[in-house]
């Protein structure tokens, strides 16, 4: 009974405190450079897609809502399409974390309501954006054993050039 | 005619009050809550956030007035009304003033209103039952086992004012404390009436009948549009009366100095409405068997005691009078 | 049986099997590469070492290789021992030194068992800080993409392409670390099992270049059990679907049949379902034959018009629709008015199939026995390309032997490279009967190349050299006969010979023949079975229900008044002379044909009813042992398409003929079916019903990761429309319902907790290779008569061919790509196809002076052709063949006589 007068007067006196409210939009909130907000497909520092189309965005999605199909252009893999449907998005970033390349990423930016509902379903077009993002110097294509226009097998990054299997010498 | 004319202006008037009062309450309510959050409230809408009420109203007119296939159609429909009807006619025997009041020098006024405080519990229980729904009709039960239990004790509690003063009329009642506000001699009284009055009401700590993380929304869990806009300005009417009615027995009505009488009785409401909203912010609700036998075991005796007590001081402090 | 010790449990293991394999089937996780169930042991990755222990004393231990030991009474081992531990993370992290960061671009990630193996155990970061070998890849053809870089040299995939499958032009190269698993050159893989090296490679060296042109992950992709539906054998396959398209064939293990291989043309002949050639839309065509599209309803009542009863209706069948579809046009048009589609030469073999299959006393082989067998004659067919997986288990014969008799020196048999070496000395006992080359020759002790009456011949004489009491054979040289004593000698020594022939070369007396040798060996305890090749997947289903052949209904037309034929899935094109069915049509009045490719019959007919491919529908196949088995609907098809039993059934319905029959699901077919034809009272069996539940749950066709659920269909409706729900079927189609151990005819997929890649297949089974849990799907519908008293089939010796001068006999020569109608519709398999020709022995050739890259026209009754010469110097003399089936050659029957000149062109121009 006591700690119920007591809880009474404490909330009581709060009348009387700061109110902890941020002026939204008046007042523009900190996002934190990694905060996580709208999805967004980076490119390579050369300007290529950095999305290899991999699947792994897709299956880490807790909601199901991104949805691609690979396809392939002199050895490049793509996306022929991507899709993210931000009515479903819950921004847990668990697709960023899943992205192997860097493609996917998540950005200090949630201002994204819509009037439509398919207004809120991107399209690759609509996720691409023209820089590198968080991650300004990697190239998965730099790494990867894959040959690529202008980078042929052995090229890339701490590979030895391709073997002559016809030779027996150690 | 005079006659006639003043009283259509008070009942007009009083009526008016109560219900601008009380859609006016929801934006208080919020704002005060707001407040002992630390927050804003809704402060976006007219000076203050005021017209949030206008607001809200429109969009509560405006949605859809949906009426579930499964539910008693007309019970459905009804239930609302008879909680608007039942706080509205319960305010008739409050006397605001000795002037202002519809019926407060009626010679029944406490029974009158113990009676429209009981017809409110069929609303519940009616809006429970005709939904149709499972968390509806546990609602609707929580809220007729609830009902019953306070109904008790909340008249037993008013046994010692009307003791004291005498008389069933509540401006008599009023008059009588022009000495000594009742809350001295009857503090138990107070204090049981306090508990039924918040659990008549079903506001917070003791709102179990929508209890929503258990029952939805409890028993207006179908409800929407202006049908549950009748419940929700239903339960604001209930915080007045309640309220006025506590100003009425125990803290002397209109009485007080140097003021107009108008102006006390609101500053004495005032207070009151602003505790109902305090409890709300501060106070976590029990669960469902404490709030029955908190009751039935400690209040019904507490207002027991409460009688014998008065009883035995007018006893022994002389015949009556 | 022995009792071994794993970390302190007793597990029951075995004698015949390793540790490994013990390990498996007691259901523990050790992680292993170059072990395959199929293919044994060699020891070569060292992934799967174990702590060995002498005795319960002993707490050292020696670290030995799980794959190399045998499981012998009273082993201690132990998987968890920290040092075997280190041992197999430090053996994963050396194979990851060199291997690529290509996981996100490899069309093997997600279902990849060294995915797998690296999480077992327990690898997750480099610590290699220095540079990564690299190869160059090479083009193998449109089946198979190579991705060499990501190679671990576990030596699988030349062990099953060159040792298990006779491949020669997959090798390995190089040496140490420079070693290279490829052809000499870019080129086409040769051998007809490429499609193998997909699920045999741990990794993304070799992956599936169809799916990777529509590429999904396995976790999206919806998988259900099917059937084969491109030749006789009823491999059983895992067809994947994601958006309404096929995306992959998988093999599907049954320790019966397919085991765990199928061929490329199973494999990779799918891709007719998502061709052009699809029908999607009804269409009506009217007098001026312009095809115009109409609703169902629509057509529905148009057909139901010509049912008004002034003319007969009849029915085709067809030997790649199912039973139920097959049954319901016989329920429509009466099973008077329903005729067989399958072409003369075919019905004269399925006839003497059946007879032989329903009344002889011989077991039909299925492909497990036929793997086993240690003596095998095959009589006048091509088995490598009219049934592609029997004969990669005949391959094994000589395995199968070496097995054997390295068993009597104590050498168990997942010993593999001991039992090849020994292998390698045996010549085996496999002779081959045939007028042309085949691919098993390789491993054939004895070729005996004739045409297909001295075929018969030789089967005949190999009976008489069995049986001296049978007939003898008039007019053979003292050549054949010594050949045909030498063979029956052979097979006299053998505990379980095998005897194959088929329906290639249109002759009965050949069948007979072979079942003729099949019962004069079946005496004392030699057990021995036949295996009867027929060309198509229903082709035994529908001689069952219906003998006779095409030409039962053209005669029908040609004496009724004004007739509607019903022609289902058949092209008849294919089945008979262009002239007879062009008279045919002309006979009739109607044309109702339902199909889900366009054919030229559909291009004919009347009303066209697109109706669903083996993918979009349930239904029964009877493979060519007897064996009834269930196909389940992968894709919801779109439009108008039905299964064909349902259209039949509704037009039933709205012309009032056989109303009794209330069908919705194609198990109340099945049901039918089953009462009505005693044959097929079995076939319920094949798989559990639709109502088929496990925990009050239907079984899941998508794997429980499947994704993009939210935002698949998001560009077009925000309402994510509801999952199709199947109704009579014992799968949700979605990801919900369950997925566990499941009987064998249902499994959608294999996958289990930590078991990505369909290695995990070894978790639905009680042994390695052995059958999966709950026994094999299919159920038999022929079983051989219990009888003492030899029953030989019809025993007519044919005359000896005679060449003559002007006219050469014509034989089909069967391709594995290109003569089977579906898969030739495929593009990567068209690609493969060959070009139509005629090929001639060399001495013919010179008679008519046709050289290499000559044209000849080549006259039948039916019609003619101009065909491009190939030479062939083993056909026999007075022989020719076509390519069967190949565009411009399909309007023959064949066999049959034909003149074959030189084109007037060549001739103008010597």
């Amino acid at each position: 009974m006591l700690s119920s007068i007591r809880t009474l007067w404490l909330t009581f006196l709060h009348l009387f405190h700061r109110s902890e409210t941020v002026e939204y939009p008046e007042q523009m909130p900190y996002l934190a450079p990694r905060y996580r907000g709208r999805i967004v497909l980076s490119r390579d520092p050369d300007g290529a897609e950095r999305c290899v189309s991999c699947y792994l965005c897709a299956v880490a999605c807790p909601v199901s809502c991104i949805s691609l199909q690979k396809t392939e252009d002199a050895g490049r893999w793509y996306p022929a399409y991507f899709r993210i449907n931000f009515s479903r998005c819950i921004f847990c970033g668990f697709c960023e974390e899943a992205c192997p390349t860097y493609a996917i990423q998540l950005t200090p930016d949630f201002e994204m309501s819509e009037y439509e509902r398919h207004n809120l379903v991107y399209e690759k077009e609509d996720l691409l954006i023209s820089g590198t993002g968080k991650y300004p110097e990697y190239s998965f294509y730099n790494v990867s054993g894959l040959a690529i226009p202008g980078k042929d097998k052995g090229e890339a990054e701490h590979e030895r050039p391709p073997v002559d299997p016809r030779t027996l010498l150690p | 005619m005079n006659l006639l004319l003043f009283g259509l202006l008070n009942i007009i008037g009083i009526l008016l009050a109560l219900v601008i009062g009380a859609a006016l309450l929801t934006w208080i309510e919020r704002r005060l809550l707001g407040f002992w959050q630390d927050r804003r409230g809704p402060n976006r809408v007219g000076p203050f956030g005021s017209l949030q009420v206008v607001a809200d109203m429109i969009k509560i007119l405006f949605k859809q007035d949906w009426i579930p296939p499964f539910a008693d159609r007309y019970v459905f429909v009804l239930a609302p009304a008879v909680v608007m009807v039942a706080g509205l006619l319960g305010f008739a025997v409050i006397p605001v003033t000795p002037s202002i009041g519809i019926a407060g020098n009626w010679n029944i006024g406490v029974l009158f209103f113990l009676a429209m405080a009981s017809l409110s519990v069929y609303s519940v229980v009616l809006a429970g039952w005709a939904s149709n729904s499972k968390y509806s009709l546990l609602g609707g039960m929580r809220a007729a086992a609830q009902m019953v239990t306070y109904e008790v004790f909340m008249g037993l509690s008013l046994i010692g004012v009307v003791m004291l003063s005498g008389s069933f009329n509540l401006t008599d009642i009023v008059r009588a404390q022009r000495n000594i506000w009742f809350i001295i001699p009857q503090f138990i009284g107070f204090i049981v009436f306090l508990m039924a009055g918040i659990a008549e009401t079903h506001r917070l700590p003791f709102d179990l009948p929508e209890g929503e993380n258990e029952l939805g929304a409890g028993f207006h869990t179908e409800y929407s549009g202006m049908k549950f806009g009748m419940f929700f300005i239903g339960e604001y009417i209930g915080i007045l009366l309640t309220a006025a009615m506590i100003t009425v027995l125990f803290f002397g009505g209109w009485e007080g100095p140097f003021l107009p009488p108008i102006l006390w009785f609101m500053l004495k409401l005032s207070v009151f409405v602003i505790f109902f909203i305090l409890l709300r912010a501060a106070l976590p609700r029990p669960r469902y068997d404490q709030l029955m036998s908190y009751g039935w075991k400690v209040l019904l005796p507490l207002s027991l005691l409460n009688v014998v007590i008065t009883g035995a001081v007018m006893l022994a402090s002389g015949p009556a009078g | 049986m022995a009792i071994i010790h794993i970390d302190g449990n007793e597990f029951i293991a075995n004698t015949q099997h390793n540790l490994l394999q013990t390990c498996l089937e007691g259901g523990l996780d050790l992680p292993y590469f170059c072990w395959h169930p199929a293919l044994g042991s060699v020891g070569a990755c060292r992934q799967c070492a174990v702590k060995q222990f002498a005795n319960p004393d002993d707490k050292t231990g020696r670290i030995v290789m799980a794959c190399m030991t045998p499981a012998v009474e009273g082993t201690r081992i132990s998987i968890a021992d920290p040092e075997a531990r280190k041992f197999r993370a430090s053996v994963i992290e050396w194979m990851m030194t060199n291997h690529p960061h290509d996981c996100p671009v490899c069309e093997e990630g997600g279902e990849c068992h060294l995915q797998d193996m690296t999480v077992m155990t327990g690898h997750t970061y480099r610590r290699y800080r220095f540079t990564k070998r690299t190869h160059k890849n090479q083009y193998l053809g449109p089946f198979i993409r190579h991705e060499m870089n990501r190679c671990i040299a576990c030596y699988r995939c030349v062990r099953f392409y060159k040792d298990y499958a006779g491949g020669s032009d997959l090798n390995v190269q190089g040496a140490h670390n420079n070693i290279y698993f490829g052809r000499d050159e870019d080129g086409v893989l040769e051998n007809e099992f490429s499609g193998n090296l997909v699920e045999i490679c741990p990794t993304g060296v070799f992956t599936d270049k169809t799916l990777s042109s529509a590429y999904k992950r396995k976790w999206d992709l919806r998988s259900v059990p099917s059937v084969c539906v491109h030749c006789g054998v009823g491999c059983n396959t895992c067809v994947s679907e994601h958006g309404g398209q096929i995306r992959r064939i998988l093999n599907r293990f049954n320790g019966k049949v397919n085991g765990y291989f199928l061929c490329d043309r199973g494999r990779f002949g799918y891709e007719f379902a998502n061709a052009p050639h699809r029908l999607n839309a009804s269409a009506i065509r009217d007098s001026s034959m312009i095809a115009r599209p109409a609703e169902q309803a629509e057509i529905l009542e148009e057909i139901a018009k010509q049912f008004d009863g002034s003319g007969s209706v009849i029915g085709i069948g067809s030997p790649r629709a199912s039973l139920e579809a097959n049954f319901a046009l016989r329920a429509l048009v009466g099973a008077d008015s329903f005729y067989s589609g399958v072409s003369v030469q075919d019905a004269i073999c399925l006839e003497a199939i059946v007879n032989i299959l329903s009344s002889g006393t011989i077991k039909t082989a299925t492909l497990q026995d036929a793997e086993t067998a240690d003596a095998i004659l095959i009589l006048g067919e091509d088995v490598t390309n009219t049934a592609p997986r029997l004969a990669l288990a005949l391959r094994q014969t000589l395995h199968a032997r070496a097995t054997t008799s390295a068993a009597q020196l104590k050498i168990a048999p997942w010993q593999d490279t001991a039992i090849r070496s020994a292998a390698s000395n045996t010549r085996g006992t496999f002779f081959i009967a045939s007028p042309a080359a085949t691919h098993l020759d390789d491993v054939a002790a004895e070729v005996y190349r004739a045409a297909p009456d001295d075929i018969a011949r030789l089967g005949f004489a190999i009976c008489y050299q069995l049986d001296n009491s049978l007939p003898s054979v008039d007019g053979l040289s003292a050549d054949i006969q010594a050949i045909a004593a030498r063979i029956a000698r052979a097979l006299q020594t053998a505990k379980h010979p095998l005897i194959v022939a088929g329906c290639q070369l249109g002759s009965s007396p050949i069948l007979n023949a072979a079942a003729a040798v099949a019962q004069a060996l079946n005496h004392g305890d030699r057990t021995p079975n036949l295996m009867l090749a027929v060309p198509e997947c229903n082709s035994l289903g529908l001689a069952l229900m219906k003998d006779g052949s095409i030409e039962d209904a053209f005669a029908a037309a040609a004496n009724g008044a004004s007739t509607t034929v019903i022609v289902l899935e058949n092209d008849l094109y294919r089945r008979a002379p262009r002239q007879a069915v062009d008279i045919f049509f002309n006979n009739i009045t109607n044309l109702i044909a339902l199909d889900h490719v366009s054919t030229k019959t559909t291009s004919e007919a009347n009303f066209v009813l697109p109706c669903t491919n083996f993918s979009e529908c349930e239904g029964t196949l009877v493979n060519n042992e007897g064996r009834a088995q269930r196909s389940f609907q992968a894709v919801i098809p779109k439009d108008d398409v039905q299964p064909g039993w349902l259209w039949l059934h509704k037009i039933a319905k709205i012309t009032g003929r056989n109303a009794s029959a209330d069908w919705k699901f194609c198990d109340d077919v099945a049901r039918t079916i089953a009462a009505t034809l005693p044959i097929f009272a079995e076939i319920c069996k094949a798989a559990p019903s639709g109502d088929f539940r496990i925990a009050g749950s239907r079984i899941r066709s998508e794997p429980h990761r499947y994704s993009g659920r939210t935002a698949v269909d998001a560009a077009w409706t925000m309402h994510e429309p509801k999952a199709a729900v199947q109704n009579g079927s014992p799968f949700s189609g979605t990801m919900e319902g369950y997925y566990g151990q499941m009987p064998a005819a249902l499994i959608p997929f294999f996958w289990a907790p930590g078991w990505n890649s369909g290695q995990s297949l070894h978790k639905f089974q009680d042994e390695a290779s052995g059958s999966l849990r709950g026994g094999d799907s299919g159920i038999r519908l022929l079983e051989p008569c219990a009888s003492n008293t030899a029953k030989y089939p019809l025993y007519t010796i044919p005359a000896a061919f005679k060449r003559e001068d002007s006219r050469w006999l014509v034989i089909p020569s069967q391709h594995i790509f290109g003569s089977e109608e579906l898969s030739a519709l495929a593009p990567s398999i068209a690609e493969l196809c060959k070009l139509p020709y005629l090929s001639l022995n060399v001495e013919d050739a010179k008679i008519l002076g046709a050289q290499p890259g000559s044209t000849l026209k080549v006259t039948f009754d039916s019609g003619q052709a101009l065909l491009p010469i190939l030479l062939a110097p083993e056909l026999p003399s007075g022989v020719a063949a076509i390519g069967a089936g190949l565009p411009g050659t399909v309007e023959f029957s064949l066999p049959g006589w034909a003149t074959i000149l030189r084109a007037a062109t060549e001739e103008a121009t010597p």
